[in-house]
C-alpha cells in the first residue's frame, strides 16, 4: 500500500511541492544558520589553532583570549624556559594598531610579532613569498583577506609600503590565514619589529608559545608552568575553547542564531503541518474508503509514514544541498566566509529536527485519519 | 451451513445526542439470500445507511447479531473484522471515492494490493475486470478524465476485483442519468450476482426499483416492507 500512498502524495503536485519546499526551506535555514554560528564561534579559537608548533600557551593570569590580552614583561619568557619539560618557548606579541595605506586611508590591523629566529607563530601556508623574507628589515607578511581589503585587484602587494606607528613596513609575503572573530587585517612580523610597530608600553609580551617535551603531556606541562611561574598556562585545546566560550558569554550571537534556528523549526512545522493537514483533509474520503474496504489502521499509519518519509527525504536532501552550496560557495568566493565548513554534526542535528517536524506534523495528520469512521463513507 | 448470505437478528443501534441517546434502528430481523439483488429503500433518516453499515461490518450494533456467510462478524476482533471485510465484502460508494491520482486500472486493483498481491499482477487483474465492464480503453485514464458512469464502473470493478461474496452498494445510480443508472444495474446483476453471492443496494432511485429481486423498505428505523411484491412499493412511491 506504500506505493498507493506515494502515488496519492506525488499526484497532488501543488501540495507535494509545498511540503517538499517547507522541509527544504527549514533544512536550509537550520543548517545554514547553525553552520554560520559554529564557524563564527570557531573563529574565537582560530588564532590559537593556527600556531601548530606550540601546544601550550602561557599568558598573564588576566588574559582571557588571543584577542583579550594583558601583556607581560619579557622576563616571563625566561621563567617559562626554566620549567622542566619545556622543549622550546617563543615570544608572541599580539596588538592592535592603525596603518596608513598607500592611498592615505587609516585601517585597523592586528600586528603579530613572532620569534625572531624560529618564526614560530606564522601560518603554515604562504600564497606568495618565502618565510625567510621575514628576516628582511621592516618586513611584514599580510594575510590574504587583508591584502584584498587594502589593495585593489591587480595592484602590486609584494613590495608595497605601509606606515605603522610612524615606521615603515614593507610587505614581503602573503600568508594563508583564516580571519579571526574580529576579522581585522593581520600583519605578521618579527618580535623585534613588532615592538617598533605598536605603540610602546612597559610590558609588551602577549604570550609565550611552548612546546612540551615528548615525554610530557601538554596538560601536565601547563600545570607545572602555572605552579612554578604563577602565569596562566593553557593547552591549545583549552585556549581554543576559552576563545569560543568568550564569544558565547559576551555576545548575543548564540541567542540570535538560536532564535533563527527555532524560527526554522516553526516555519517548517507551520508550512509542512498546514500543507499536510490540507492534503489529508482532501483525501479523507479516500482514506475512509480504504478503511471500509479492509485496510487496517496499521497499514494506514505506514502509508502516512511513507508519505511523510518521502517528503522528509527529498526536502532534507534539497535543503542540505542548498545549504552546502551556500556555505561552499561562500567559503570559496567571499572573504567573510573564508574557512567556513559544515561539521558533520550539523546535518545530523538538522536531520533530527526535520524528523521532529515530520513526526509532529505526521502525528497530527494521522490522528484525523485514524479517527475517521469507515462508516462515514456511506454518509 | 445457513442458506442465508446475511442473517440479522435483533439488531438495534443507538447514537449519542448530547447527554442522551437516540435509537435509530429497532429490533431489525432480516435474512438476505445468496443469488439475490436486494434493495434497501426508504426516506432519508429511515435508518437504511445505518443498517447497511452494520451489515457491512463497519459500524458496531448496540444490540443484536449479524451473520455474513455463517460468520458472526461482531464476534471477530477489530483486526479480524477488517480482514473479513477485505476478503468477503465489496463496496460501491455513492461518490465512488476513487483515488484521483491513480489510473482506473490501479484504482480497481486496490483491494488486491491491500491484500498483499504484487502491484503489477493486481493492476493486470483490475484491467481484466475493466474489460469485462466494457471500459478497457479507459484503464489508463485518471478519474477526472472519466464520465460519472465510467467512474461508477471503475468503482464496481474495485468492488469485484477480489471476488467478494457480498457486494454492498450505496446509491450506485444517484449521480447518473436514468439510462446510465439502468445500465449500471444491469451490469451489476450480470457480473456481481451468482448463486454464492449476494448484492445489497441502498437506493432512493425509484427508476430502478423494477430491477430488484427483493425490496426491503425502511421507516423510522424499522423494516416496514419485506418482499418481492415490487409493484405495490412502486405504486406507493408513484403516489
Amino acid at each position: 500500500m506504500n506505493w498507493v500512498a506515494i502515488r496519492m502524495l506525488t499526484g497532488d503536485r501543488v501540495k507535494f511541492i509545498g511540503l517538499v519546499f517547507g522541509v527544504a526551506f527549514s533544512t536550509l535555514l537550520i543548517t545554514q544558520q547553525l553552520t554560520i554560528f559554529v564557524n563564527l564561534l570557531m573563529r574565537g579559537g582560530v588564532a590559537v589553532q593556527e600556531v601548530s608548533t606550540a601546544n601550550v600557551w602561557v599568558m598573564d593570569p588576566a588574559t582571557r583570549t588571543a584577542d583579550v590580552i594583558y601583556p607581560m614583561p619579557i622576563t616571563a619568557l625566561d621563567r617559562v624556559r626554566s620549567v622542566s619539560g619545556v622543549a622550546f618557548a617563543s615570544p608572541l606579541l599580539r596588538s592592535n594598531a592603525s596603518i596608513r595605506t598607500p592611498e592615505g586611508d587609516l585601517e585597523g590591523v592586528t600586528v603579530i610579532g613572532v620569534d625572531d629566529s624560529s618564526l614560530v607563530g606564522i601560518p603554515r601556508r604562504m600564497f606568495e613569498g618565502d618565510p625567510a623574507r621575514l628576516m628582511d628589515p621592516d618586513a611584514v607578511f599580510i594575510d590574504d583577506v587583508g591584502s584584498r581589503k587594502l589593495f585593489a585587484p591587480g595592484q602590486t602587494v609584494i613590495g608595497s609600503q605601509l606606515e605603522l606607528n610612524d615606521q615603515r613596513a614593507i610587505i614581503k609575503g602573503i600568508v594563508d590565514s583564516t580571519p579571526t572573530f574580529t576579522a581585522q587585517v593581520t600583519l605578521y612580523t618579527r618580535y623585534s619589529n613588532a615592538l617598533n610597530f605598536v605603540p610602546g608600553t612597559r610590558n609588551r609580551l602577549s604570550f609565550v608559545l611552548v612546546r612540551s617535551d615528548a615525554n610530557v603531556s601538554p596538560e601536565t606541562l601547563a600545570g607545572r608552568i602555572t605552579e612554578q611561574t604563577g602565569l596562566k598556562a593553557r593547552t591549545t585545546q583549552q585556549f581554543t575553547r576559552d576563545g569560543i566560550d568568550f564569544i558565547i558569554e559576551n555576545t548575543g550571537i548564540p541567542i540570535n542564531f538560536g532564535i533563527t534556528v527555532v524560527l526554522g523549526v516553526i516555519v517548517g512545522v507551520a508550512i509542512v503541518g498546514l500543507t499536510f493537514s490540507l492534503f489529508i483533509r482532501d483525501n479523507i474520503k479516500q482514506f475512509g474508503a480504504l478503511k471500509a474496504i479492509g485496510v487496517t489502521n496499521r497499514k494506514i499509519m505506514v502509508m502516512v509514514a511513507a508519505q511523510s518519509g518521502l517528503v522528509a527525504l527529498i526536502g532534507y536532501g534539497l535543503g542540505l544541498t542548498m545549504a552546502a552550496g551556500f556555505i561552499g560557495g561562500g567559503a570559496a568566493g567571499s572573504d567573510d566566509f573564508k574557512g567556513f565548513y559544515m561539521p558533520y554534526q550539523i546535518p545530523l542535528i538538522t536531520a533530527a529536527l526535520v524528523l521532529a517536524i515530520i513526526a509532529l506534523t505526521g502525528f497530527i495528520a494521522i490522528r484525523s485519519v485514524l479517527k475517521t469512521d469507515p462508516a462515514s463513507v456511506f454518509r | 451451513m445457513s442458506r442465508f448470505a446475511i442473517s440479522v437478528r435483533g439488531v438495534a443501534k443507538d447514537f449519542p445526542v448530547g447527554d442522551d441517546k437516540i435509537r435509530v434502528l429497532h429490533d431489525i430481523n432480516v435474512d438476505v439470500n445468496a443469488g439475490e439483488l436486494t434493495y434497501l429503500v426508504g426516506e432519508s433518516g429511515s435508518g437504511k445507511t445505518t443498517l447497511i453499515s452494520i451489515i457491512a461490518g463497519i459500524l458496531y450494533p448496540t444490540e443484536g447479531r449479524v451473520q455474513v456467510f455463517d460468520t458472526e462478524i461482531y464476534d471477530l476482533s477489530d483486526n479480524e473484522l477488517v480482514m473479513f471485510r477485505l476478503a468477503n465484502i465489496g463496496f460501491i460508494f455513492q461518490q465512488y471515492n476513487l483515488i484521483p491520482t491513480l489510473t482506473a486500472a490501479e484504482n480497481a486493483a486496490i483491494p488486491l494490493i491491500a491484500d498483499g498481491m504484487k502491484r503489477d499482477e493486481a493492476v493486470e487483474r483490475g484491467r481484466v475486470l475493466l474489460e469485462k465492464l466494457n471500459i478497457a480503453n479507459q484503464a489508463d485514464k485518471f478519474p477526472r478524465q472519466l464520465s460519472g458512469g465510467q467512474q461508477q464502473r471503475v468503482a464496481i470493478a474495485r468492488a469485484l476485483v477480489h471476488e467478494p461474496r457480498l457486494i454492498v452498494c450505496d446509491e450506485p445510480t444517484a449521480a447518473l442519468d436514468a439510462k446510465s443508472g439502468r445500465r449500471v444495474m444491469d451490469l451489476l446483476r450480470e457480473v456481481a450476482l451468482s448463486e454464492d453471492r449476494a448484492v445489497i443496494i441502498v437506493t432512493h432511485d425509484n427508476r430502478i426499483f423494477d430491477l430488484a429481486d427483493r425490496i426491503l423498505a425502511m421507516e423510522d428505523g424499522r423494516i416496514t416492507h419485506d418482499g418481492r411484491d415490487k409493484a405495490i412499493l412502486m405504486q406507493e412511491d408513484a403516489q
